[in-house]
C-alpha cells in the first residue's frame, strides 16, 4: 500500500460543497470555486467574544471561513474560564476579542481574526457594512436591538415594496441560559427581525420596592433591598457598579445583616452576584450546542449547500434535551425592518405642507402628525412646551430639515381616521425626493 | 455564492451614497415608541413636563405634580423620567426630586408605585404613570409602605400625619428629618 496522503483538511467541508444534492438550497452552485470563493471573499463577523462567540469562532474558522473579525468590549474574568475555552488564568485580565483572535489562529492555519476591543456602538456604518453575515454572541436585549436595528438599515424597498435582495444583511443571532438556548436566522425584509418578535420576551421579574423595604420573604429580597435601597441611603451620590468587587461585596455584607433580622436563609456572595447582574450560571455544553447551530446556518446562508433554519430554534436540555424549530412571520407594520409608506416629494415641500398632505394620503390618512428624523424632532403637535419649540421648524422645506439627503426615513405619529374610527398611529415614511441632479437611480445601475 | 458578493459590492456603495463613514444616527424603536406616547399625552392642569435636554432628547424628562387636593394640596412635587432604549419593554426609571413625607416615597426618592416595577406591562405609558403618582398624593396609603414611620402615622392619627405634612411642606422638621419648602 502505497503511502496514502493525509486527508485533505477540508474533506469534510468538500463533501458538502462539492456535489449536488436532495437538500441544497436554490442557488447551490457546487464546485471548488465556491469552497475557495468562501474562503476568498466571505466575511464574517462574530460580535462578542464570550461564551457563544468562543465557540463560534472556532466553528467557523474550522467550517471553512478564512476572514473572521469579531467585537467585544469586555476583559477576561476568572469566572469565564469554566467555558470560554479560549483563555486562561494569566490571560485574566485582557481583551476578550484580542486573545480570542490570537488563539483561534494559533490553532487553525490560514484564518485571519481582526480582534476589536470596543463597544459596538462605537464603529460606524462603513464597518458593520463590510460584512456578509453578522453571527451574534449576545447577552441582552438592548444589544440584540442595536444590532439588529444596524442590519435591517442597510435594507431598502423598491418602488412595489418588494425588499431589494442585494441590500439584505442577514444576522443569526444565538442565546442561552443555562440549559435553554435559541438560534435565529434573520434576513431582514424575509424573516421577522428581531423587533418584530420582541414582544415575546416575558416581562422581567421586579420585586414591589415595599416588599424590599418592609416586608422581604427570600434571600434575593434582602439582596435587592441593600442593592437598591440602602446602597442610596449609604453612598448615595456614587453609582453602583456591579463590576467593582468592593461594591459587590458591600451589597453581600448588607444583604446578610437583613437576612439575619428577618431570619431568612441562603443570602451566599454567588447569589448576590447572580440577583444582582442577573446572572444564570452558564453551561459550556449549551453553549457549543447554540454556537454550533449558528455556524451551520451562517455556512448555509453563505453556500446555499442546504436550507437555512425557518427560522426560530429552541433548545431546552433541563430534562433530557428537546428542541423544535418555529417559523415566526415578519410584522409587515415593524418599524425597523418594515416598508413603511412610500412618498415621493418636490425640495421644495415645507414641513407644514407635508405635515398636511399626511391627512390626505390614502394610505396614511394620519391628521395633527408629528414628525421625527433620526432622533430629532422635527415637529411635536404637544405637549405645549415642545410644540413651541419646534414651531420655526414649520416653515422650513423639508428637504433641508432632512439633511438634504435625497432618500432617507421618517416617522410620522398622528390620530389615524380610518372607517370613522380614531386610532393612534405610527407609521414609517420612506421619502424620496424627486428632482435632484446627478443622483443615480439604484434600479438601473449594472442589474444583479 | 456569487450572488453573496454582488450584495456586498451593493452595500458598500449604498453606504458610501448615504453617510461616507458618519457614526450611525440610531433612533430605536423605543424611541419612536416614546415619541408616540409623549405626543399624546393627557395631562391635567396639575402635572405639568418639561424637557431639561431640549426637544431632540425626550428620554429624560421632569414632571412637576401640585395636587389640587388631599393631604398634600399646594405643594409642588418634581418627578425625574429616565427611559430605556428597549422602553416599553423595560419600565422608566422615576424618581422624587423633591424631599417629601409621604408613607410610600422614600426619603432618597424612591417611588413605591406597582406599575413602576411588578406590574408594569408593555401596553401602559407615560400618561398612566403620571396618573398613579398624582394619585400617590391624593390617596396615599399606609399598607405596603416605603416610608414606615410616615405610614404608622397616617394610619393612626390622620390629623397629625396633616399636620406633618404641612410642617414638611412650609419647610421644616418631621422628627429627625428637614424637609425643605416646596408649597
Amino acid at each position: 500500500m502505497a503511502d496514502a496522503a493525509p486527508p485533505s483538511k477540508s474533506r469534510d467541508l468538500d463533501k458538502l460543497l462539492l456535489r449536488p444534492g436532495n437538500l441544497v438550497g436554490p442557488t447551490f452552485d457546487p464546485g471548488v470555486q465556491l469552497r475557495d470563493d468562501l474562503q476568498e471573499y466571505a466575511k464574517i463577523l462574530v460580535v462578542g467574544a464570550g461564551g457563544l462567540g468562543c465557540e463560534l469562532l472556532k466553528d467557523l474558522a474550522l467550517s471553512g471561513f478564512k476572514n473572521l473579525e469579531v467585537i467585544d468590549m469586555d476583559r477576561i474574568e476568572v469566572t469565564n474560564l469554566n467555558r470560554q475555552f479560549l483563555f486562561r488564568l494569566e490571560d485574566v485580565g485582557k481583551p476578550k476579542a484580542e486573545v480570542a483572535a490570537k488563539r483561534v489562529m494559533e490553532r487553525v492555519s490560514g484564518v485571519n481574526i481582526v480582534p476589536h476591543f470596543c463597544r459596538i456602538e462605537d464603529k460606524d456604518i462603513d464597518f458593520y457594512s463590510d460584512f456578509n453575515i453578522i453571527a451574534l454572541g449576545l447577552d441582552s436585549i438592548e444589544a440584540r436591538s442595536y444590532i439588529n436595528a444596524v442590519a435591517c438599515s442597510f435594507l431598502e424597498y423598491d418602488s412595489d415594496n418588494n425588499p431589494r435582495e442585494e441590500t439584505m444583511k442577514p444576522m443569526v443571532d444565538g442565546g442561552t441560559e443555562g440549559f435553554k438556548g435559541h438560534a435565529r436566522v434573520i434576513v431582514p425584509g424575509v424573516t421577522p427581525c428581531f423587533e418584530c418578535t420582541i414582544w415575546l420576551f416575558p416581562p422581567q421579574v421586579k420585586f414591589p420596592l415595599c416588599t424590599l423595604a418592609e416586608t422581604p420573604r427570600n434571600a434575593a429580597h434582602c439582596i435587592e433591598y441593600a442593592h437598591l435601597i440602602k446602597w442610596d441611603e449609604v453612598r448615595s451620590g456614587k453609582a453602583f457598579d456591579p463590576d467593582n468587587a468592593d461594591h459587590m461585596k458591600w451589597v453581600y455584607d448588607e444583604a446578610v445583616k437583613r437576612a439575619e433580622l428577618f431570619g431568612i436563609p441562603g443570602v451566599t456572595y454567588s447569589l448576590t452576584q447572580g440577583v444582582v447582574k442577573n446572572i444564570i450560571p452558564a453551561i459550556a455544553s449549551t453553549n457549543a450546542i447554540i454556537s454550533a447551530a449558528c455556524a451551520l446556518e451562517t455556512l448555509k446562508i453563505a453556500s446555499a449547500f442546504s436550507k437555512t433554519l425557518s427560522n426560530y430554534l429552541t433548545y431546552n436540555g433541563v430534562e433530557g434535551l428537546h428542541t423544535k424549530v418555529t417559523e415566526f412571520v415578519k410584522d409587515k407594520d415593524c418599524l425597523v425592518c418594515g416598508p413603511g409608506v412610500l412618498i415621493e416629494l418636490d425640495t421644495t415641500v415645507t414641513l407644514q405642507e407635508f405635515i398636511d398632505m399626511l391627512e390626505g394620503h390614502p394610505k396614511l390618512l394620519i391628521s395633527k402628525a408629528s414628525i421625527t428624523y433620526h432622533g430629532k424632532n422635527l415637529y411635536m403637535q404637544a405637549p405645549p412646551v415642545l410644540e413651541e419649540m419646534t414651531r420655526s421648524n414649520l416653515n422650513l422645506p423639508l428637504y433641508d430639515l432632512m439633511d438634504k439627503i435625497p432618500k432617507d426615513i421618517l416617522h410620522a405619529i398622528g390620530t389615524i381616521n380610518k372607517d370613522n374610527k380614531k386610532s393612534s398611529g405610527l407609521r414609517k415614511l420612506r421619502v424620496d425626493f424627486k428632482g435632484i441632479d446627478g443622483i443615480t437611480d439604484m434600479d438601473m445601475a449594472g442589474g444583479a | 455564492m456569487i450572488r453573496l458578493f454582488k450584495v456586498k459590492e451593493k452595500q458598500k456603495e449604498l453606504a458610501e451614497n448615504a453617510n461616507g463613514g458618519a457614526p450611525i444616527k440610531k433612533q430605536t424603536a423605543g424611541e419612536l415608541r416614546l415619541h408616540k406616547d409623549i405626543s399624546e399625552l393627557n395631562l391635567p392642569k396639575s402635572c405639568t413636563i418639561t424637557f431639561p435636554n431640549g426637544k431632540d432628547d425626550l428620554m429624560n424628562f421632569e414632571v412637576s405634580i401640585r395636587p389640587d387636593e388631599g393631604y398634600y394640596f399646594g405643594g409642588t412635587f418634581l418627578f425625574s423620567f429616565q427611559v430605556s432604549p428597549i422602553y416599553p419593554h423595560e419600565a422608566p426609571k422615576v424618581k422624587c426630586k423633591t424631599k417629601v413625607y409621604h408613607p410610600n416615597i422614600d426619603l432618597e426618592g424612591n417611588v413605591c408605585l406597582n406599575i413602576l416595577r411588578e406590574d408594569w406591562k408593555p401596553v401602559l405609558n407615560i400618561n398612566t404613570i403620571i396618573y398613579g403618582l398624582y394619585h400617590l398624593f391624593t390617596e396615599p396609603n399606609y399598607e405596603d409602605p416605603l416610608n414606615h414611620d410616615a405610614a404608622a402615622v397616617l394610619r393612626d392619627n390622620p390629623k397629625m400625619f396633616e399636620s406633618n405634612v404641612r410642617r414638611a411642606m412650609s419647610g421644616g422638621y418631621v422628627g429627625q428629618s428637614f424637609f425643605p419648602r416646596c408649597i
